[in-house]
């Protein structure tokens, strides 16, 4: 397995920076936070019918553009690089899902972007074996299907989804978003935003029975593990070529303040952590790529090293910024939001250390 | 060349040359003269050429037929540092004359440039080489040599012209180390054993022709040098619990003992920490191979000194009473660094050196930070002025 980006990767990224570079400046994401649409619907479709990156994990058999999960996370970190406000995180799990459960038809619809599925689960979900139960099933002796009752809490991308998967008692379903009630949630990240959604008797259609949900769901979340890592990765990236930057330009005492060796230090051991981040985040995507059988420890060993490595690099940004990056009208904290957010998503950085431990034979 | 081809290639040297039969050396020899010691380096100085991603191709193929190796721990300054660097300046007849003997061990290397008056400021050095008849004589002392006492020659940087700055007044040597001005003596280290050595030259004669590269452009040859000793240290592909991390993951596993549940997560830590380091070395590797600049080799280096320090000093503390114990302050002369089959204590205190030796992780930080990064340059009020003003 190579850690190295091939060229295809190369070429990939820079369609993708391209696009986000002209639609997605941070000045538009900043003002996309204040207003009534937090998702940039028209960019996620340009990015994910127009230039395919929906397909990209998805076999050309069932409609995909027969890449793989390499050139999906390659994408996860230029849009973490631009803290860009679509939905990719939560598609690419329920792609994940669908793609562990087979179901083809709603597989071509997603992979081709038409529609976007989002996994109903609490982004803080963390690693372990049983799927989060969050609906039960009422008054399956309806011909054309069951109806959900239930809820769930802090799901996101629920807002930019067409459908959503929710974990019952005894399978997995699909229910129509328009049908569940989605109540937006002032989230820590303003760019990717958190709903609590509800279901009252919603008409759903089981994708999958109780045998199959544990396998989905452990797909979808490894998937969402890997590519978080890779947006932790562009995070992190961003924060320090843009404090090195900053550094180099402003001057106190009459000189750079990139010149002082003790903000020289401590950039280039971000720039340490940092070049071990890509490396790491590599491997995992490499994993979940290859269907290698290391990956579980990879996705654990990826959340456990970049989710850190991303919240440092943003607080070191903040910090040699000074005063100016305290402001709402620096970029700054559009970035820490994403980093700390992230660092819980799909579990802290203990408690993959916590699982790691028990996939490497490591016991309490 | 491809992988096929080389496997072809071994197994037909293997055929002639059937390694339970003949004398070690001449094994070596044999091996190096077809070309499968080093595959990247060029025909006729023990490579064919080929890509070096290909090397572990050759060394996997041998290992399996049970050939002897060339020791490369005994060889190491040889292997990682002279050699790309004779490869790079030397003269053909340099070549020729050093490569061989130096892969098959037949004469062990080592370097002499840090001096106790020129430490992380290398250029400072003060050793003197003076022109005399058909070559040059050389005064001075070095430090921290490993395997002085075991070398044949010695790659050395030697000032030539005190009249300019510092930079541009060095020469760089190769050193035959049993001139009669040459002495070693050991120098015991916090370990109580003696890696590594003083060297004092006096009078030591050194022919023209042992000059790599031209008078007052030794600087620049010594870069060749200390950018193959960075990949060198922290370097190269080592499976997963290969290093300290190992020891200590399967203290924990044998001994139910000594654990408590702070530990576990601060042990989890270091594992990961391990585990980024082997993975971005494996990454480094791969750059390399390809022939991509290899900057990364000084995240790896920086990265494995912190490691190997906390790890080391987490495991005494996890032994608890035991940590109190030592193996042995006995005066040695290792050639290599033990780690495996020492104490834990040897390894907190030789772990020590890992942040110092081949560039400090301050002097490390500088260069990651101006050219990695571009941050502006440290001042240099010494820069422009001729060594011989320079306080001291």
């Amino acid at each position: 397995m190579t850690l190295l980006y091939s060229e295809v990767e190369e070429e990939l990224r820079g369609a993708v920076r391209r696009l986000l570079t002209d639609r997605a400046p941070w000045t538009a994401v900043l003002k996309r936070t204040e207003s009534d649409e937090p998702y940039d619907h028209a960019l996620w479709r340009t990015l994910a019918a127009e230039i395919g990156t929906a397909a990209l994990p998805v076999p050309e058999k069932l409609g995909g553009a027969g890449a793989s999960w390499r050139e999906a996370a390659v994408v996860a970190e230029e849009l973490g690089r631009a803290v860009a406000p679509v939905p990719y995180l939560g598609a690419a799990m329920a792609t994940a899902a669908l793609l562990a459960i087979a179901d083809d038809d709603l597989l071509r619809q997603v992979s081709a972007g038409e529609r976007t599925a989002v996994l109903a689960t609490p982004l803080s979900t963390g690693p372990g074996a049983a799927p989060p139960v969050s609906a039960r099933v009422d008054g399956d002796t309806r011909v054309d299907g069951d109806t959900l009752t239930g809820a769930v809490t802090s799901v996101a991308d629920a807002l930019a989804a067409d459908v959503l998967f929710v974990i019952a008692g005894d399978g997995l379903y699909a229910v129509e978003a328009a049908a569940a009630t989605r109540t937006p949630v002032l989230s820590l990240d303003l760019t990717r935003r958190l709903a609590d959604v509800s279901f009252e008797g919603v008409p759903a259609r089981r994708l999958a029975g109780r045998d199959a949900v544990g396998p989905a769901w452990a797909a979808a979340w490894r998937a969402g593990a890997v590519l978080l890592a890779s947006e932790q990765l562009g995070i992190a990236e961003w924060c320090l070529s843009t404090t090195v930057e900053y550094v180099k330009t402003r001057h106190q005492f009459g000189r750079p303040v990139g010149s002082f060796q003790a903000l020289k230090h401590r950039l280039a051991e971000l720039w340490v952590a940092v070049t071990q981040a890509r490396a790491v985040a590599r491997y995992a995507a490499g994993c979940l790529a290859d269907g290698d059988p290391d990956l579980a420890v990879a996705a654990s060993l990826a959340q456990a090293h970049c989710g850190p490595v991303a919240v440092r690099a943003a607080e070191e940004c903040v910090q040699l910024h000074g005063g100016i990056a305290m402001t709402w009208e620096h970029p700054a904290h559009l970035y820490l939001k994403r980093a700390k957010s992230d660092a819980i998503a799909l579990g802290t950085a203990e408690r993959h250390r916590a699982t790691l431990a028990g996939l490497v034979d490591i016991p309490s | 060349m491809d992988a096929t081809e080389l496997r072809e290639r071994v197994r037909a040297f293997l055929r002639d040359h059937d390694p339970a039969t003949m004398d070690r050396l001449e094994f070596l020899r044999a091996r190096f003269d077809a070309g499968l010691a080093w595959i990247s380096y060029p025909p006729a100085l023990g490579g064919l050429g080929a890509p070096r991603s290909l090397q572990p191709v050759v060394d996997d193929e041998f290992a399996a037929a049970g050939a002897p190796d060339n020791d490369p721990m005994r060889i190491a300054i040889g292997l990682g540092m002279a050699a790309p660097t004779i490869l790079r300046h030397g003269t053909d007849e340099q070549r020729r004359r050093w490569l061989r003997p130096l892969w098959t061990g037949e004469e062990v290397w080592c370097q002499l440039f840090s001096e106790p008056g020129a430490g992380s400021d290398l250029a400072a050095l003060g050793t003197r080489a003076v022109r005399q008849d058909d070559g040059w004589t050389v005064d001075g002392q070095k430090v921290w040599t490993s395997l002085a006492h075991e070398a044949r020659w010695a790659i050395l940087i030697a000032r030539t012209d005190p009249s300019l700055p510092k930079h541009q007044g060095i020469t760089y040597f190769v050193c035959d180390m049993t001139d009669p001005g040459v002495e070693v003596r050991p120098l015991r280290q916090i370990t109580g054993e003696a890696e590594f050595n003083e060297v004092f030259l006096t009078g030591v004669r050194i022919p023209d022709a042992h000059r790599l590269g031209e008078v007052g452009e030794g600087w620049r040859v010594a870069q060749t040098t200390l950018m193959n000793e960075r990949v060198a240290i922290g370097g190269g592909a080592v499976p997963r619990e290969g290093g300290f991390i190992g020891v200590v993951a399967n203290t924990w596993r044998s001994r139910p003992e000594l654990r408590s549940p702070g530990q576990l997560d601060a042990l989890m830590r270091l594992w990961v920490s391990a585990e980024a380091g082997r993975l971005t070395a494996q990454r480094l590797g791969e750059q390399l191979a390809t022939g991509q600049p290899g900057f990364e080799g000084s995240a790896v280096k920086y990265a494995y000194a912190k490691l190997n320090q906390e790890i080391s000093g987490f495991e005494l503390e996890l032994l608890g009473e035991e940590g109190l114990r030592y193996d042995d302050y006995t005066m040695r002369r290792p050639t290599g660094v033990p780690w495996q089959e020492r104490s834990p204590g040897y390894r907190y205190l030789r772990a020590k050196g890992n942040s110092i030796e081949g560039g400090t992780s301050e002097i490390l930080a500088n260069i990651i930070a101006e050219r990695v990064l571009g941050l502006p340059p440290e001042i240099r009020v010494d820069k422009d002025v001729p060594w011989k003003d320079l306080p001291r």
